[in-house]
C-alpha cells in the first residue's frame, strides 16, 4: 500500500536533488533550470499529496498556481539566458564571473 | 477558510480598490506604450506617478471588512503605511531614471511599466492574509524585478546580474514553497487567521520545519545573511536606477511579508523563529559592516550597506513585541530615504564625457566641485551611520529599545558594535568627498528634478527631518496595533 509517506520520500529526493543540481553544477545554466523545475515539482507532489490526505482542495489549488507562475519563472528565466548568451557568447557557468568581491 | 461566509465580490474589489487602480493602470500605460512606441517613455512615467497617487489616496477609504476575497488579503493600517512608502519609492524610482535610460540609451517604454509590475506584486505582498497570496504575490515582484535587473540589454553585466538574481531568486522561490508545502500538509490551512490559533495550541516538527524553509526563502528576499550572496553583485551589474529600485521598495515589503507571516500565522510559535530572525540580524549586521570595508565600486558598498540596515530592521522583528515591529517599519522608512538618496548621488557621478562612474575614487574632492551634492552625500552617510543629530539615528534607537525592553541584550551590543564598524566606511565616503583632492572633471547635474529629489531626501535626512519622526511613529505605531489585534 502506497501512503503518504512514499510521496513525501518522493518529493523530498526531488527537492534535495533539484537543490544539489543548482549547487554542484558547474557547466550549464539550462541544468540550473532544468533543477528549477525539479524543485516546483517536487512542491506540486508534495502538495496534492497532502491535499488527497487531509480530504481538502487548497493543496490542489495551490499545485494550479504552482504550474502558472513556473510556467512564467521558466519563460523569463529563457528569456534572460538568450539576452546573456548574445552578449557573452556563453552560457557556462564558471565564466559567469565578471562580478565578484 | 470554509467557514466564512462567501463575501459579495464587489465588497472584496472596493478594499482591494489601491491593486486594482495599479493593475488596471499599468495594463492601459502598457497599451498607450505598445501603440505609441519608446518616445512615450516620459509621457508613461508621468502617468505612472499619478496612478500611484491614486492608488495611494484609495488606501483612506474606511472598508466595513479587512478582508477580502474570502479571506485571502487583508488591508489594515499595517498594509497600508508599507503601501505608501512602497508607492512613492517606486514613483520616484521610475522619475529619477529618465535621465539615465536617455543617456544609456535604454529608453524602452516598459521601465515604467515593469516598475509597476513589481510594486503591483509588492502591494500584494503586504496585504497577503493567506500562504496563497503571498507566494503570488511574491512571485509576481521577483518575475518583473529579474526583467529589470537585466534591463540593460546590450551590457553583459547587466544580463549577468539578472541571470544571477533569476537564478537564486528562483533557488529561494523553490526553498519558500517546499516551506509553505509543508506547513499547509502538517497544519491543513493555508490561511494566517486559522494558522496563528491552531499553532498557540501546539506545534508539530513538520510545521518547524516548514516554517524555517519560509523564513530562509524570504531572508532571501530581504538579504539576510545566509541568503544575501547575491545583493552585491546585482546591484552592481543592474542599471544604478533599478539598484536604487532593488534597495528600497521590495526591501520594505518583504520586511513587512516577513513580519506579517512570522507575527501573525507563526506568533504563536516565536520563541522558535526568533532565534532564527536573531541569527539573521547579528550575521547581516556583522557582515554587512565587514564585508563592506574593502570595496572600491560604491554601488557594492551601498548593496553591502543594505544588508547592514536589513540586520538592524531584523532586531525589531526579533523582539517580536508591537514596540519592535513599529521599530520596524520607522527604519525601514527613514531607511528607504537615505539609500534613494545616496543612489542619486551615484546616479549623478558622471565625468565630462557623461559616462557614469562607480568608482569610490569618484567622489574624490566632491566638495570642490560640486559643494552642494558633497553636503547632500555626507548627509546620508552620517545618517545611515546613525550620527545622532540626523534622522538615521532614531530608527536605530527605537529598534535597539526595542531589544532592550525584551530582553535581549546581547542583540543590542552587537547592534551597537557593528554601527561603529559600519562608521568607518561611511566616513571613508565622507573624507574622499572632503579632504581628498578632486581626480577629474565631473560633468554637471543634468536633471533639476534628479537634484530636487536629492534635496528633499537630504532635508528629511537631516536634524530638520525630526519634525516628521512624531508622525511617522505614530503612523508605525497605529500600524503595529492594528496587524497584531488579528
Amino acid at each position: 500500500m502506497i501512503g503518504l509517506e512514499h510521496y513525501l520520500t518522493v518529493a523530498a529526493i526531488l527537492f534535495v536533488l533539484g537543490v544539489l543540481g543548482i549547487a554542484l553544477n558547474r557547466k550549464n545554466v539550462i541544468v540550473i533550470l532544468m533543477s528549477v523545475e525539479l524543485i516546483l515539482l517536487a512542491v506540486n507532489i508534495n502538495l496534492v499529496a497532502f491535499s488527497s490526505f487531509l480530504g481538502d482542495l487548497t493543496g490542489q489549488i495551490f499545485a494550479m498556481f504552482v504550474l502558472t507562475v513556473a510556467a512564467g519563472e521558466a519563460a523569463i528565466g529563457l528569456a534572460i539566458l538568450v539576452l546573456y548568451f548574445r552578449n557573452r557568447g556563453t552560457i557556462a557557468v564558471d565564466q559567469i564571473n565578471q562580478m565578484k568581491g | 477558510m470554509n467557514e466564512l461566509v462567501m463575501q459579495p465580490l464587489s465588497q472584496s474589489l472596493s478594499i482591494a480598490a489601491p491593486e486594482l487602480t495599479l493593475a488596471l493602470g499599468l495594463m492601459s500605460l502598457l497599451m498607450l506604450g505598445v501603440f505609441r512606441g519608446d518616445r512615450s517613455l516620459v509621457g508613461l512615467t508621468w502617468g505612472a506617478v499619478i496612478i500611484y497617487i491614486i492608488a495611494g489616496l484609495s488606501l483612506v477609504n474606511d472598508p466595513a471588512s479587512r478582508f477580502a476575497f474570502d479571506g485571502l488579503y487583508v488591508a489594515d493600517n499595517f498594509s497600508a503605511f508599507l503601501k505608501v512608502i512602497i508607492f512613492a519609492a517606486a514613483g520616484v524610482c521610475s522619475v529619477i531614471a529618465l535621465p539615465y535610460l536617455k543617456r544609456a540609451r535604454s529608453d524602452k517604454f516598459e521601465y515604467p511599466v515593469i516598475i509597476m509590475l513589481a510594486a503591483l506584486g509588492m502591494s500584494m505582498m503586504v496585504s497577503a492574509a493567506d500562504l496563497l497570496s503571498l507566494y503570488v504575490g511574491l512571485e509576481l515582484q521577483s518575475l518583473a524585478a529579474y526583467v529589470l535587473a537585466a534591463f540593460h540589454r546590450n551590457e553583459a553585466r547587466s544580463s549577468e546580474a539578472g541571470l544571477k538574481y533569476f537564478v537564486l531568486g528562483a533557488l529561494a522561490s523553490g526553498i519558500l514553497l517546499y516551506g509553505i508545502s509543508l506547513v499547509y500538509g502538517f497544519s491543513g490551512t493555508t490561511s494566517f487567521a486559522v494558522l496563528g490559533p491552531l499553532l498557540g495550541a501546539g506545534s508539530s516538527i513538520g510545521l518547524t520545519i516548514g516554517l524555517v524553509f519560509i523564513l530562509a526563502g524570504l531572508a532571501f528576499k530581504v538579504s539576510a545573511v545566509p541568503f544575501h550572496m547575491w545583493t552585491p553583485d546585482v546591484y552592481q551589474g543592474a542599471p544604478t536606477p533599478v539598484a536604487a529600485f532593488f534597495a528600497s521598495a521590495p526591501k520594505a515589503a518583504a520586511m513587512g511579508l516577513l513580519v506579517r507571516v512570522s507575527m501573525e500565522a507563526f506568533g504563536g510559535i516565536a520563541d522558535q523563529w526568533q532565534q532564527v530572525v536573531a541569527f539573521a540580524a547579528v550575521a547581516s549586521m556583522i557582515l554587512g559592516a565587514v564585508g563592506a570595508i574593502g570595496q572600491t565600486s560604491i554601488k557594492r558598498l551601498l548593496a553591502y550597506s543594505s544588508i547592514n540596515n536589513i540586520g538592524f530592521a531584523l532586531i525589531g522583528l526579533a523582539s517580536a513585541t508591537a514596540d519592535g515591529i513599529s521599530g520596524v517599519l520607522f527604519y525601514m522608512a527613514v531607511y528607504l530615504a537615505m539609500t534613494i538618496g545616496a543612489f542619486l548621488v551615484v546616479l549623478s557621478l558622471r565625468d565630462a564625457d557623461g559616462r557614469l562612474l562607480d568608482e569610490m575614487n569618484a567622489l574624490s574632492g566632491l566638495s570642490r566641485s560640486r559643494p552642494g551634492m558633497a553636503l547632500a552625500l555626507a548627509i546620508f552617510m552620517f545618517s545611515l551611520a546613525g550620527i545622532p543629530p540626523l534622522l538615521g539615528f532614531w530608527p536605530k534607537f527605537s529598534v535597539f529599545n526595542a531589544a532592550i525592553a525584551s530582553e535581549h541584550y546581547v542583540l543590542a551590543v552587537i547592534g551597537v558594535v557593528t554601527s561603529v564598524v559600519g562608521a568607518f566606511y561611511y566616513l571613508r565616503v565622507v573624507k574622499l568627498a572632503y579632504f581628498d583632492e578632486p581626480l577629474g572633471v565631473l560633468a554637471p547635474q543634468e536633471s533639476r528634478i534628479n537634484g530636487a529629489v536629492m534635496a528633499v531626501a537630504a532635508i528629511f535626512c537631516s536634524p530638520i527631518g525630526m519634525l516628521a519622526i512624531g508622525p511617522i511613529v505614530r503612523a508605525a505605531q497605529s500600524a503595529s496595533v492594528s496587524m497584531l489585534s488579528f
